[in-house]
C-alpha cells in the first residue's frame, strides 16, 4: 500500500556513498593553512594538591606558541553545578584529568614541549568509590562545593552532588501485605562509551575577535553556551560547527575538548586543532554511571505487583556534569512498564575521585532495568509463574499514567512481549554440546524520548527545493535522512530535492541535542510543522496563480500544486518560488519552534523532589530475549540468538530502526558480559582497546530485530523514538536466561567468566 | 630522515619520514589521504586498515619505511573517484554505514576477504571482520551486505 512516498522506505542514509568511500572529513582530516596542533599532559594522581607547575622549559621548546594552565581558566561552568573546570586548578581530583595543554607547529613539538612541564604534586587521600565517599569525615572532592552556582539550591550531604525522591502510594505499607517480597543489592560498571572518533576540536579566531570552534559534538547550542561560560565571552562572539560524528551514544553531549582549542586559539591568534589519543579517551573523558541499587520488589500469590523500593547510589566521579538528570531520570524509570501502586524511589549522585561519569545511551535506564528486569523474573521463578506471562498481566497500556501521573498515549508493550516470546519459541532447537548449557532470558523496556525544546526552518529554493535546517546533529544513527524524509513527504518531494544544512550556531534554529532518543520525534515534529506551514504558503500562492481557492488545490508528487479533480491545472514548486523570489509576496520561508507540552524546568519541583523536569517526552516500550549459552568448564557466556522487539509508533526508516536495534543490543551485550573500566587505588588498569573489551562481530549472533508500530499521537507521521531501548534489557535479559541454567542470580555486572562459574558452581 | 619511495594506489609517492614514522601518519599528514582512520593508533580498532600487497594490514602499526616494497591500496583507491565498488553500494543499500568511522576499514577487510574467498559463509564474513571494530552498527547489516554481494 502506497500510503507515503517516502516515509516508511528503508532510503539510503543521505552520506552514505561519501563515507563508505573514505572521503567525509571527520575533525581531525581538516587541514588549515598556519594550523597549531594541541597537546596535553594529564594528572598521574587521583587526588592531589598542585604546589607548582613549572612551564619555563616548555615555553622555551621549539615550535611552542602557547602553554595554558589552570590559571588561564578562571570561570567554572556545569550545567546543574558550577563545579567544572577546564583545566585542573590547584587541585586535581582524578588520575587523567588534564593539568596543562600546548599548541605547537607540529604534534610531536607539542607533545615533547609537553615532557618538559615539571608538576610538583602534593598527593592527597583519595576516595575511589561511593561507600568510601559517603564514609562519615571522608575526604571531600570538593571542598567548595556549597559556594558553587548550583540549579538545585537544596543542602546535600558531604560528596553528594545530587539527591532524588519520588513516591506514589503507600510501599512500606504495601510491602506488609504482599505475599512475595524479594530483595536484592545490584551492581554495575562503568561502560566506555568507545565511539571510534576520539574527541576532537578546531578553533579559529577571526580578525574581529569572533572565534568558530569546529567539533565532533551532539549539540552546538551546549557547545556555543558552555564556551560563552568558560571564555567570559557573549554567545553572539562563539560560533559552534558540528563536524560529522564519529559515534557518540551520550559521550560528546558535553563540550569535551573544545574549550581547550578555543583558548588556544585565542591566545595565538591561530587555528589550533585537539585530537585526543585513545589512551587520553580513556584517562580522562566519560563513562556510564556505575551503580549500586537496593530494589524491593513485591507481589499477591496471584503474580499482581503491588509494590517497589529502589535505592540507587550512583558514581558521578569527580565533576557533576549530567548526574542529577542522569540521577532523576534514572528513578522514574525505575518501577518499570508494570502497573504498581506503590512506590518509592530514592538516590544519590555521589563524587569520587574518578573520572567523570555522564550521559551514557539508556541515561541511567539500563542500571535500573538491570535490577528491576531481574527481580520479575525472580518473582516469577517464586511464584512458579512464566516471566513472560507475569509481565503480560502486570504491563502498563495506553491510557495508564506513568510515575507522576503523565498519561501514556501510545503503547505497544503487550504486542512486543509476545513478538519475542512467539519468536523465541519458534526456534529450531539444536543440540546442545556436552559441558554447555543453553537457555533463555526476557525483559521488558520502557523508556522516554522527547525532552525539552527544538526547532526547524525550511526555506524553498528559487528552483522549488528546499532546504531544511534543524541544529540536529546526526551522530551516524541516521537523523539527517529520516528529517529529510518527514520534510520529502509533507512536501511530495522526492529525497534528493531535500538539501538538510549541517548544524551551525550561526544559521540553524535553536535544538538542544541529538540525545534522549529525541531526534526523530521531537526534531520531527518540529520539521513536519515547518514543512506544513511552508506547504501552505505555497498553496496560497497557487491559488493566486491559478485565481482558486487555496482551499481547492492538493499537492501533487514531484512538487506541484493542482486544482483538485483537474489533472492539467498546475503550477510548480518552481514556478511558484519565482513567483515568490521575483513577483510577489517574498521568498518562502517558514520555521516551528517545539516545547514537549508541560516539559520545562520547573524550580519548586526541582527543590521538592530533585527532579526538575515535568513531562520528559513520549514513553516508549520494547521487549527483549536472548538465547545464551554457558561453558561450564571455563564460565563463558555468550548470546547464540537475540531477539528485540521494540514499539517505534512508526518506522519512518526502516533499515535505520533495524540498524539502531542491532546497534544497541551489541552494546548490551558488551555491558552485560565483557565491558567494565577497572578502578584500582584510584587509577584504571585497563584504558586500552585491548584489555577493555568492545564487541567484535564474532562475540555476537544475528540479532533479530522486530518493528512493532503503534502511533504516537503526538509524533511525526506517528514515530517515536528508538536509539537508547534496544540496550536497556540486554543485561537482565540475559542475567535472566543465566538464572534458569544455574538456578543463581548473578547481581553484579559484567557476567565474567568468574562469576558464572560462582553460579555454576557457589564458593563454599 | 630517510628518503622513501611509496606505490600508494598506484601511483609512486615521494616521501619523507623518520624510522618510526607510520604508514598511517604518512597517508594522512603527507599524502592527505584522510580515509584511513586514526582510532587507537595501536593497532586494535581496524580503522586504519590498508591493504598492503592484497592483504588486510593495520597502517598505525607498519613503518613507512618498511613499506617501500609493497604495493598499498587504500580505501580512496579501491574504486573510481565517482564510482562506488559493489560491496561499498552494497553496505549503503543494507544501511550498513552509521557513523562511517570504521567503514573505510570494514570496506577494506571485506575485500580483501572476497578476494581469496568470493563465496564466504558467515562466519567467514564474521571472521574477516574480526579485527575491525564497530561501535554503531551491532555488525548485522553489514554482515548482510556483504553476504548479499557474494552470494547474490
Amino acid at each position: 500500500m502506497a500510503e507515503f512516498e517516502t516515509v516508511g522506505q528503508s532510503v539510503p542514509r543521505l552520506a552514505g556513498a561519501e563515507k563508505v568511500s573514505g572521503r567525509v572529513a571527520y575533525l581531525d582530516d581538516i587541514q588549515r593553512a598556519g594550523l597549531l596542533h594541541g597537546a596535553l599532559l594529564l594528572s598521574p594522581h587521583p587526588h592531589a594538591r598542585i604546589r607548582r607547575i613549572d612551564t619555563t622549559a616548555a615555553r622555551a621548546a621549539p615550535g611552542v606558541r602557547c602553554v595554558l594552565t589552570g590559571a588561564d581558566f578562571p570561570h567554572r561552568y556545569g550545567g546543574f553545578v558550577r563545579d567544572e573546570v577546564v583545566l585542573a586548578h590547584e587541585r586535581v581530583r582524578y588520575a587523567g584529568e588534564p593539568v596543562a595543554a600546548i599548541a605547537a607547529a607540529t604534534l610531536e613539538q607539542a607533545r615533547q614541549a609537553i615532557a618538559l612541564i615539571e608538576v610538583d604534586y602534593e598527593e592527597l587521600d583519595a576516595v575511589t568509590d561511593v561507600d568510601a565517599a559517603l564514609a562519615p569525615g571522608a575526604v571531600r572532592v570538593h571542598e567548595d562545593f556549597e559556594r558553587y552556582g548550583r540549579r538545585n539550591i537544596a543542602p546535600l550531604p558531604p560528596n553528594v552532588c545530587a539527591h532524588t525522591l519520588l513516591s506514589e502510594g503507600d510501599a512500606d505499607a504495601a510491602f506488609a501485605g504482599c505475599d512475595v517480597v524479594i530483595e536484592g543489592e545490584f551492581r554495575t560498571p562503568a561502560q566506555v562509551h568507545a565511539y571510534l572518533e576520539p574527541c576532537s576540536a578546531l578553533a579559529e579566531v577571526e580578525a574581529g575577535g569572533k572565534i568558530t570552534v569546529w567539533s565532533a559534538c551532539q549539540s552546538v547550542f551546549r557547545v556555543q553556551a558552555t564556551l560563552s561560560e568558560v571564555l567570559g565571552m557573549p554567545m553572539s562572539r562563539i560560533r559552534a560547527i558540528a563536524t560529522p560524528v564519529g559515534g557518540s551514544f551520550g559521550g560528546k553531549s558535553d563540550v569535551t575538548v573544545q574549550p581547550l582549542a578555543a583558548m588556544m586559539a585565542l591566545r595565538t591568534r591561530r587555528p589550533v586543532k585537539l585530537v585526543l589519543t585513545r589512551h587520553e579517551e580513556f584517562l580522562m573523558m566519560r563513562t556510564r554511571h556505575p551503580a549500586r541499587i537496593r530494589i524491593r520488589t513485591g507481589a499477591m500469590r496471584d503474580g499482581t505487583l503491588v509494590a517497589r523500593s529502589v535505592h540507587l547510589t550512583l558514581d558521578g566521579g569527580a565533576y557533576t556534569e549530567d548526574s542529577p538528570a542522569v540521577l532523576g531520570f534514572a528513578l522514574l524509570m525505575a518501577r518499570g512498564p508494570y502497573r504498581i501502586a506503590h512506590l518509592r524511589c530514592e538516590g544519590l549522585a555521589v563524587y569520587t575521585h574518578r573520572l567523570r561519569a555522564a550521559g551514557f545511551r539508556g541515561y541511567g535506564n539500563p542500571q535500573v532495568s538491570f535490577a528491576g528486569e531481574s527481580q520479575i523474573d525472580d518473582i516469577a521463578a517464586r511464584l512458579g509463574m512464566d516471566p513472560v506471562e507475569l509481565r503480560l498481566k502486570n504491563c502498563v497500556v495506553a491510557g495508564d499514567t506513568w510515575v507522576g501521573g503523565q498519561r501514556i498515549e501510545a503503547a505497544g508493550l503487550r504486542e512486543c512481549l509476545m513478538a519475542v516470546r512467539d519468536a523465541a519459541a519458534r526456534r529450531p532447537t539444536v543440540e546442545v554440546r556436552p559441558g554447555y548449557r543453553r537457555g533463555i532470558g526476557f525483559s521488558a523496556v520502557a523508556h522516554i524520548c522527547g525532552i525539552l525544546s527544538t526547532s526547524a526552518i525550511v526555506r524553498v529554493l528559487e528552483d522549488g527545493s528546499v532546504t531544511l535546517n534543524t541544529g540536529a546533529v546526526d551522530l551516524g544513527e541516521g537523523a539527517e535522512t529520516v528529517l529529510a524524509q518527514i520534510c520529502a513527504e509533507t512536501l511530495k518531494l522526492p529525497l534528493d530535492r531535500i538539501n538538510v544544512a549541517p548544524a551551525d550556531t550561526d544559521g540553524s534554529p535553536y535544538n538542544w541535542s541529538t540525545g534522549g532518543s529525541r531526534t526523530t520525534y521531537m526534531v520531527g515534529r518540529a520539521v513536519a510543522q515547518a514543512t506544513v506551514d511552508a506547504r501552505d504558503k505555497l498553496l496560497t500562492h497557487a491559488g493566486q496563480m491559478l485565481e482558486c481557492s487555496a482551499t481547492d488545490l492538493e499537492l501533487r508528487s514531484g512538487g506541484r500544486v493542482g486544482l483538485v479533480g483537474v489533472p492539467g491545472m498546475e503550477v510548480s514548486f518552481h514556478a511558484i518560488s519565482q513567483r515568490a523570489h521575483w513577483v510577489a509576496g517574498g521568498p518562502v520561508i517558514a520555521h516551528a519552534a517545539v516545547m514537549f507540552e508541560g516539559g520545562g524546568f520547573d524550580p519548586k519541583r526541582t527543590l521538592l523532589s530533585g527532579n526538575g523536569i515535568g513531562r520528559l517526552g513520549a514513553f516508549i516500550f520494547g521487549a527483549q530475549a536472548f538465547e545464551v549459552e554457558i561453558d561450564e568448564a571455563t564460565g563463558q557466556a555468550a548470546v547464540t540468538r537475540a531477539w528485540s522487539a521494540h514499539d517505534v509508533g512508526r518506522a519512518i526508516n526502516p533499515a535505520g530502526v533495524n540498524g539502531q536495534i542491532i546497534g544497541g543490543v551489541v552494546q548490551g551485550i558488551g555491558y552485560a558480559l565483557y565491558e567494565e573500566l577497572v578502578q584500582e587505588g584510584g587509577a584504571s588498569t585497563n584504558p586500552n582497546l585491548a584489555d577493555y573489551k568492545v564487541p567484535g562481530a564474532m562475540d555476537v549472533p544475528r540479532i533479530v530485530p522486530i518493528i512493532v508500530e503503534h502511533p504516537e499521537p503526538s509524533g511525526p507521521f506517528g514515530a517515536k523514538g528508538v536509539g537508547e531501548p534496544p540496550i536497556i534489557g540486554v543485561a537482565p535479559a540475559i542475567g535472566n536466561a543465566i538464572r534458569a541454567l544455574t538456578g543463581v542470580r548473578l547481581c553484579t555486572l559484567p557476567f565474567s567468566p568468574q562469576r558464572v562459574l560462582d553460579a555454576l558452581e557457589p564458593p563454599a | 630522515m630517510i628518503d622513501i619511495t611509496l606505490k600508494v594506489n598506484g601511483s609512486e609517492q615521494a616521501c619523507r619520514v623518520d624510522g618510526m614514522t607510520t604508514l598511517l601518519t604518512v597517508l594522512r599528514e603527507q599524502l592527505l589521504l584522510t580515509g584511513s582512520k586514526r582510532g587507537c593508533d595501536y593497532g586494535i580498532c581496524g580503522a586504519c586498515s590498508v591493504l598492503a600487497d592484497g592483504r588486510l594490514a593495520r597502517s598505525c602499526l607498519l613503518l613507512a619505511a618498511d613499506c617501500e616494497d609493497r604495493a598499498i591500496t587504500t580505501i580512496e583507491g579501491v574504486a573510481e573517484p565517482d564510482r562506488l565498488t559493489d560491496l561499498q553500494q552494497a553496505l549503503v543499500d543494507a544501511g550498513a554505514v552509521q557513523c562511517g568511522f570504521c567503514t573505510p576499514g570494514i570496506v577494506l577487510a571485506l575485500e580483501a576477504l572476497l578476494d581469496v574467498d568470493p563465496k564466504p559463509d558467515e562466519t567467514a564474513v564474521r571472521t574477516a571482520l574480526g579485527g575491525n571494530l564497530c561501535r554503531c552498527s551491532g555488525y548485522g547489516a553489514i554482515v548482510d551486505a556483504a553476504l548479499k554481494v557474494a552470494h547474490g
